[in-house]
């Protein structure tokens, strides 16, 4: 009973100041204001990228050779200086190989469902009766590219027979056909191609026309003026043409779906040092997750958030004695107010409640503003950024909170005083 | 039947600065005994004392030393939170200076009395628009303090002093900053309340013509009480 009089009470004292309110809010007004709007900032920014990451595949791993580090070398074989002075020229048996493949389908049966190879070729340029398109030259593996899941809209896709016998047949983009060809998929199929790439022409046979994906495309950062397009062939087509006879520097592994490709990763980088690397002086294997990235990509963010939260913070402090300030004042103001509800029959407990109230009042009234102004501000920032635009609940629960506390904290003292005092000199004060 | 004592004040001695070297003494031993339904007045001039023993009588301030029963109770030792209680259901004040809270309408400044009696709000809301028809405040009852005259204050705030029903009222100078005019009606309101409904009532005044309309006038002086004597004037 007496909480909602109270709260009605304190609404009444503040709207007798508005003014007055209103500039005792705003420190509270901003200081939650910003921490809403930063939080909510940093919320949408770490979903979309984790949406957008996990797009490229969470449960894929990255196979990578890398050169062991000196330290490591310093400390195995207590001979100092020598690791600066070994190149990083690869030999032969450093790279990875097809039998670790075919090993590692055996020793991790049921975990992993697919290994990616890809071999770039770079960029180059198409080239068809005077009409030129600018594309790239990757050539994957059979099990690479169905994970593409690319739309063949005429045409065939890649086949293990095209892979086995390395032939000379690619896929091109829609977007390639409407440059080079008018658009005119059936002059397409089945015509020789020629891209110039590392100063000589190459000639591929199109055997299918793959929907490309231009928003994919747009978010890798290429323009839509000069649309660059991917030509996919076979892996091992791409790896001749390069004359690459040696093993890998790098591959993806895929999780098999339900695995926990974080432990995965941990286990295949154990089990390729253990098993191919551990007598090698210069070479080892690292692995790493796109979950990994992820994870660790939205705790730095998250740390980031706390920490300008912290600092907005320090403006809520400010508030907070602004508040603690004007109750001083009010209370002061109100002294024969004070001396009246005791001569009516108010204990000091109820004065003090009195007061407390009204500082929570106002600072979740200022709290409430604050929300509203920070989501505003988010809302505009996001959209301005191109993020989906994603309030932080936590946030919202933390700022509702915090406020109710800094009007107890803040508001106590001045209320102490209140109840303390004596009603016989509050009902004299003039 | 035997009459029952309101108020019995015995040897009230009442000191401030206790031990400090500006020891003061204001009360230097009162006795008094007012009966319930009574009407009486306090005069006395200015520093005499009256202003300290009104605090005493209304539980504002406890005595240095002495007893005081207050309908029955022993309200001189009792602590913070039960004379605070005492206050709200025993005693009504009228001031001089209205004291209304002036944010809120006639209406809450009723009703706050009973709020601290936590009276639930459908009674005393009844109760509020019952004490302020009696009060002839009725129509203005959703008036702000600003909005009214001093007049209509004081009713306003004896309403206020009615609220919970006190066993006295202690009026003090109610009338010291009303026109004569004015300052009659809120007389001819006491008198209602201590004819009609039995209302015991302490009035503290420095206006003898005022005191000679009570049944009994005690005169202070120098914090001692020096004369004791019936009203004159039969107002009703």
């Amino acid at each position: 009973m007496l909480v909602i009089e109270n709260i009605l009470l304190a609404l009444s004292s503040l709207l007798a100041n508005k003014m007055r309110a209103l500039l005792t809010m705003l420190g509270i007004i901003i200081g939650i204001g910003s921490v809403i709007a930063i939080m909510s900032v940093g919320n949408s920014i770490s979903n979309s990228v984790t949406s957008s990451m996990e797009g490229m595949g969470s449960n894929n791993i990255t196979v990578g050779l890398q050169q062991k580090s000196t330290t490591e070398e310093v400390s195995a074989n207590g001979r100092v200086f020598e690791g600066f002075n070994r190149g990083s020229q690869m030999k032969d048996e450093d790279y990875l190989t097809d039998e670790m493949i075919d090993a590692l389908f055996v020793d991790f049966d049921g975990e992993v469902s697919a290994v990616f190879l890809e071999e770039n070729i770079g960029s180059g340029t198409a080239v068809q009766s005077g009409n030129e398109a600018s594309v790239t030259l990757t050539g994957m593996n059979q099990s690479y590219l169905q994970n593409q899941e690319l739309e063949i809209l005429y045409g065939r896709s890649l086949t293990e027979r095209d892979q086995e016998e390395a032939k000379r047949v690619v896929l091109v983009a829609d977007d390639l056909v409407e440059e080079l060809f008018a658009g005119d998929n059936a002059a397409a199929y089945g015509s020789e191609i020629a891209v110039y790439t590392g100063s000589r022409y190459y000639y591929y046979t199109i055997v299918g026309i793959y929907d490309f994906d231009e928003d994919a495309a747009s978010y890798s950062g290429i323009s839509s003026s000069t649309v660059t397009t991917p030509i996919y062939m076979p892996f091992q087509t791409a790896r001749d043409q390069n004359h690459n006879t040696k093993g890998y520097t790098q591959f993806t592994v895929q999780a098999a779906s339900g695995m926990d490709a974080e432990a995965l990763s941990d286990n295949l980088e154990n089990w390729f040092n253990v098993n191919y690397y551990r007598n090698n002086d210069s070479f080892e294997v690292n692995t790493f997750s796109m979950s990994t990235i992820i994870s660790s990509m939205s705790d730095m963010l998250s740390t980031i958030s706390v920490a300008i939260s912290v600092i907005a913070g320090i403006s809520l402090l400010v508030g907070g004695i602004g508040v603690m300030n004007i109750m001083l004042v009010s209370i002061t103001e109100r002294t024969r107010e004070i001396g009246t509800r005791k001569a009516l029959g108010a204990t000091n407990g109820s004065i003090r409640f009195q007061f407390i109230m009204e500082s929570i009042v106002i600072c979740l009234l200022g709290g409430v503003i604050g929300i509203v102004l920070g989501l505003v501000l988010s809302v505009a920032a996001t959209s301005m950024l191109g993020f989906e635009a994603s309030p932080s609940i936590p946030g919202i629960i933390f700022a509702v909170t915090f406020s109710i506390v800094i009007g107890v904290f803040f508001g106590y003292y001045p209320a102490n005083k209140a109840a303390k005092m004596d009603p016989i000199e509050a009902l004299r004060y003039e | 039947m035997e009459e029952h004592i309101m108020i019995d004040l015995h040897g009230i001695i009442k000191r401030f600065y206790v031990g400090k070297p500006n020891e003061l003494e204001i009360l230097h031993g009162i006795d008094l005994q007012v009966k319930k339904g009574e009407f009486v007045s306090i005069v006395g001039a200015s520093g005499s004392g009256k202003s300290t023993l009104m605090n005493i009588i209304g539980v504002l301030d406890r005595p240095t030393q002495g007893s005081y029963m207050l309908d029955g109770m022993d309200v001189a030792k009792a602590r913070d939170n039960e004379l605070s209680n005492i206050r709200n259901k025993k005693i009504g004040f009228v001031f001089q200076t209205y004291n209304l809270i002036s944010r809120t309408s006639a209406l809450k400044n009723v009703e706050l009395h009973m709020l601290y009696g936590k009276i639930e709000r459908k009674r005393r809301r009844e109760r509020a628009c019952e004490l302020l028809e009696m009060v002839g405040m009725k129509e203005r009852m959703s008036h702000k303090p600003d909005e009214l005259s001093g007049g209509q204050k004081q009713r306003v705030a004896i309403a206020r002093a009615m609220a919970n029903d006190p066993s006295i009222i202690l009026a003090d100078e109610p009338t010291g900053a009303l026109d004569s005019a004015t300052g009659r009606l809120i007389m001819d309101l006491f008198h209602k309340l201590n004819k009609e409904q039995g209302k015991t009532i302490v009035l503290i005044t420095h206006s003898n013509e005022l005191a000679e309309e009570t049944q009994r006038i005690i005169t202070l002086k120098d914090g001692m009480i020096t004369g004791e004597r019936e009203g004159l004037v039969e107002c009703w």
